[in-house]
């Protein structure tokens, strides 16, 4: 363990049991992950009932909506083609909840006393969402095309001798997209997350050695701060994205294989 | 040498690799931003070929900072 002080900044990601639900012979922990993740949830059905009352003038809360909406179905339009409909309400789920849950946990809730705990900085909880599309990509290439669905393994035109050396490359590169999915998102969440507060450990240790080293180290490192905060938004954007993004390329590869895109 | 010093050294070297992805980074948006004025018509539809290849460079860099995280905490 490193020596980093009294500041510990793993702290943040340790999950803590909030209270045990009595389940028969067993004790279910209610723990500030499953707190965090309702959270993240309950937000969502708000956001999402709160816009979808269907105006045919729309306000401004059902335009916010309809962007997301659009965005992804423009996303699957593109990637997947117009099949790619079907899939829309999971890569949309997928996509809002990792959206909220990386916000949720970047929200200042800390200054009342309510410490955020990011969700998606656990790789239990990435590796099931991770799981949940690497699935659905098996499940709808296998229902699809049969036992052709191998063919992805060997791109079409190959020679005999160089398919020898692609189909398990392609093979391993096919096994390692949950593993690579899911480790994406937990580890950009949480390096933000500790660079973040690293900084802000520097301003309390600087401000207790006295106020000259204080107002030093602390003025410089709360302008970096506010802009890996700024920086941090901007990731939990892009990461939601990104898994998005590559879900909806994986279900094109199950549903068209390699025949075209 | 302690085997404590020679983990600390492993996940200071793991930071290069954190770096050299920064540079992958930054080559695929440089790229991007080259093709997209020169042509910026066919710009838009070539943002989602922009996340992938933005995607798999970070992935990279985040296997680096795993694998210091885990030299200090884990090994």
């Amino acid at each position: 363990m490193a020596q980093a002080g009294k500041i510990d900044p793993m702290h943040q990601f340790e999950v803590q049991t909030i209270f045990n639900i009595p389940l028969g012979d067993h004790v279910l922990p209610f723990t500030n992950s499953a707190l965090w993740m309702i959270v993240a949830a309950v937000a969502l059905f708000v956001f999402m009932i709160g816009g979808m009352k269907q105006q045919v003038v729309p306000g401004r809360w059902q335009m916010a909506v309809e962007g997301f909406t659009g965005f992804i179905d423009k996303l699957l339009a593109a990637n997947i083609g117009h099949e790619g409909r079907k899939y829309l309400p999971y890569v949309f789920s997928l996509f809002m909840f990792i959206l909220f849950a990386n916000v949720v946990g970047l929200l200042p809730f800390g200054l009342v006393g309510l410490h955020p705990f990011t969700v998606t900085s656990h790789f239990t909880v990435t590796g099931v969402l991770a799981i949940a599309s690497f699935s659905i990509v098996l499940v709808v290439g296998l229902f699809k095309h049969g036992l052709r669905f191998f063919s992805l393994f060997a791109p079409k035109g190959t020679p005999i001798p160089v398919l020898l050396l692609v189909a398990p490359i392609e093979f391993v590169s096919f096994m390692v997209r949950p593993f690579s999915l899911a480790l994406r998102l937990f580890v950009a969440m949480t390096a933000g997350h500790i660079l973040l507060k690293v900084l802000a450990g520097f301003i309390i240790n600087s401000t207790a050695t006295g106020a000259g080293i204080g107002v030093l180290v602390s003025v410089p490192s709360f302008a970096l701060m506010v802009g890996v905060s700024a920086l941090e938004m901007l990731v939990a954007g892009v990461q939601a994205y990104v898994f998005a993004l590559l879900t909806s390329l994986y279900i094109n590869d199950a549903v068209h294989l390699h025949d075209h895109h | 040498m302690e085997a404590d010093a020679i983990k600390f050294l492993g996940a200071g070297l793991a930071a290069i690799g954190a770096g050299l992805a920064a540079l992958g980074v930054g080559n695929v948006f440089a790229a991007f931003l080259q093709g997209a004025l020169r042509n910026p018509s066919a710009a838009a539809g070539q943002q989602g070929n922009m996340f992938i290849g933005f995607a798999a460079a970070e992935l990279l860099g985040l296997l680096a900072f795993v694998v210091a995280v885990l030299l200090i905490f884990v090994a």
